[in-house]
């Protein structure tokens, strides 16, 4: 199992998420819209500069700013 | 009278669903954060008189901004809460219901977006949730009004859920997992070739790309639809005016009234851009020359925001709203500004902190112009061609990126990172454009409308005294 930061992911590929690093208000922000332990995550885009990350999650996306995304722990997927 | 708010995440339809519900017209789009505070209409049911209020989404009820605290803080004043829940995302939607559930009020669901789920292979079995959240739940689709008959008559059945309180937030989620499992079924789906074409405008390079092709593309509609306006509509109307207007000219005579009513006659002639009179340019500015443009922006600002590509222009916006203090969301006042700056600077509420809302706000206002200085801009400029058009916007564009970099580097405070969820794409109904439309312009004229006609009181009031002055000023701009 080969742990690594969300951010370390590149386009297109999946992940499944399993810890979020953060207070509560930052987890229960992440989790409101879906993104939680267990999920599958896929890197929809990845803009440069430090910019955004895209997730896709129960078929649906999200833009998550790169600090936040940094704080999210997945395993890929083989 | 009984109070019944409308509560659910972000985007959900709740606005939609007023509207059916109310008969009273609100904005809605497809994009999360379109509603930042509350509207109220009222519906009679079996002789009772009801008060529905719309609240801006939320996606908890512990609020991350402006918008989400106006949800939460109307939650006292109801005596029954419409839970609007979206098929197509029930796992997240749940943890607002159990929230609400444990408020001890009563709650009935509606399941919206239910055509859409179904579309998408989501199976609901909607007696097992029913009995699960132990209140009422029932299946609607707000856009077509589908299941909105069934919920106001079961409104009344609404009742105070008897579930056991859950300890903590672990445990919230986990009940709200476990209630998922049971109820609900999701067919596996390819990706079709329309999701990579979605996909390839929130991406780094195509995304950057189709922002241009999009945005230049709407920039040209709203040319041909207000010249069109202009041409076809409104230039034959006011050519026929000219007769009664000139015929009131001459009965009034020079003096005072003749001033205020007409104006200055240029070359003998009524002049719609120069006379100042309330009943030429007055009238001129307002409907001939604002107007055709207000419709026109408000159509395609329509098109941009049904369709569910403005939080995927955010997204790709990011990184330059970011340097100016700002995130990727900061692009919605700034493209609401250009319509009006009123809505501009209202949308800001939905940014995080102080700081983004501050610098949102007041680039708007200092930077943005409105549809209506928009117009005037090409009404007076377009005769000298469109290098001082390009002047005056790209001044604009740069006070707008060096205030911005200056109040990020002074203003204290945070700039949170963007964080937004992006809804799918929806072919947007052309009905519903058109009514939005019509509701922007309203507003438009019933406000802007009698304070242009004051301006021209005033005008023709204080240019009195010189009005050879100006007669030459005129000739010399058609000299140019």
């Amino acid at each position: 199992m080969n742990e690594k930061s969300v951010t370390q992911l590149r386009q297109g590929e999946l992940a499944t998420v399993v810890v979020l690093h953060g207070g509560c208000g930052f987890q229960r922000r992440l989790r409101s819209v879906g993104i939680k332990e267990g999920k599958t995550v896929r890197i929809v885009a990845r803009h440069p500069f430090a910019g955004p990350l895209v997730v896709e999650v129960d078929g649906k996306q999200i833009t998550i700013g790169r600090g936040m995304a940094q704080r999210i722990t997945v395993v890929q997927e083989q | 009278m009984k109070t019944i708010l409308l509560m659910g995440d972000p985007n959900v339809g709740k606005s939609v669903l007023f509207s059916r519900l109310t008969g009273v017209d609100v904005i809605a789009s497809n994009y999360p954060g379109t509603t930042v505070d509350y509207s109220k209409g009222r519906i009679t049911q079996r002789g009772e008189t009801l008060e529905i209020v719309d609240a801006p989404g939320t996606y908890s009820l512990e609020p991350t901004n402006k918008a989400e605290e106006v949800a939460v803080s109307l939650l006292d004043k109801a005596d029954v809460i419409v839970n609007v829940i979206d098929a197509t995302s029930l796992e997240r939607c749940l943890l607002l219901t159990v929230e609400l559930l444990e408020k001890r009020k009563p709650v009935i669901v509606a399941l919206n977006m239910w055509d859409e789920a179904q579309h998408l292979g989501i199976m609901i079995n909607v007696r097992e949730l029913e009995s699960l959240l132990q209140v009422p739940l029932v299946p609607t689709v707000a856009i077509t009004g589908e299941g909105v008959k069934e919920l106001v008559q079961r409104l009344d059945e609404a009742r105070i859920s008897e579930r056991p309180k859950l300890e903590g937030e672990e445990q919230t989620w986990t009940e709200v997992g476990h209630i998922v499992r049971k109820v609900q079924t999701v067919a596996h789906r390819h990706h079709t070739v329309m999701d990579r074409l979605a996909d390839a405008t929130v991406k780094p390079g195509t995304g950057l790309l189709a922002a241009a092709v999009i945005l230049s593309a709407l920039l040209s509609l709203v040319r041909v639809v207000g010249e069109g306006l202009i041409r076809y509509g409104v230039e034959p109307l006011f050519d026929f005016y000219r007769v009664p207007v000139t015929a009131l000219s001459e009965w009034l005579g020079p003096g005072f009234l003749h001033d205020v009513l007409v104006g200055t006659l240029v070359g003998g002639q009524v002049d719609y851009v120069q006379s100042m009179g309330i009943l030429t340019t007055g009238l001129f500015v307002p409907f001939g020359m604002v107007l055709p443009y207000i419709i026109a922006f408000y159509l395609a600002l329509g098109l941009l925001e049904d369709t569910g590509y403005l939080p995927r222009l955010a997204t790709v916006m990011d990184n330059v709203f970011h340097r100016l203090g700002m995130h990727g969301h900061g692009i919605i006042p700034v493209l609401l500004g250009l319509g009006c700056n009123v809505p501009g600077v209202l949308s800001a509420r939905t940014m995080e902190t102080r700081k983004q809302r501050f610098i949102a706000s007041t680039l708007v206002s200092v930077t943005v112009p409105c549809m209506a200085q928009t117009a005037m801009i090409f009404g007076v400029l377009g005769h000298y061609g469109a290098r001082f058009i390009l002047l005056v916007y790209g001044t604009l564009a740069a006070v707008f990126v060096l205030l911005g970099l200056l109040l990020n580097r002074t203003t204290r405070g945070e700039c949170p990172e963007l964080f937004l969820d992006i809804p799918p794409y929806r072919r947007p109904s052309l009905l519903a454009i058109t009514k939005k439309t019509w509701m922007r312009v309203r507003w438009f004229l019933s406000e802007a409308v009698p304070f242009l006609f004051r301006v021209c009181a005033d005008l023709s009031g204080s240019f009195r005294d010189a009005p050879s002055e100006r007669g030459q000023e005129g000739g010399n701009d058609l000299e140019l």
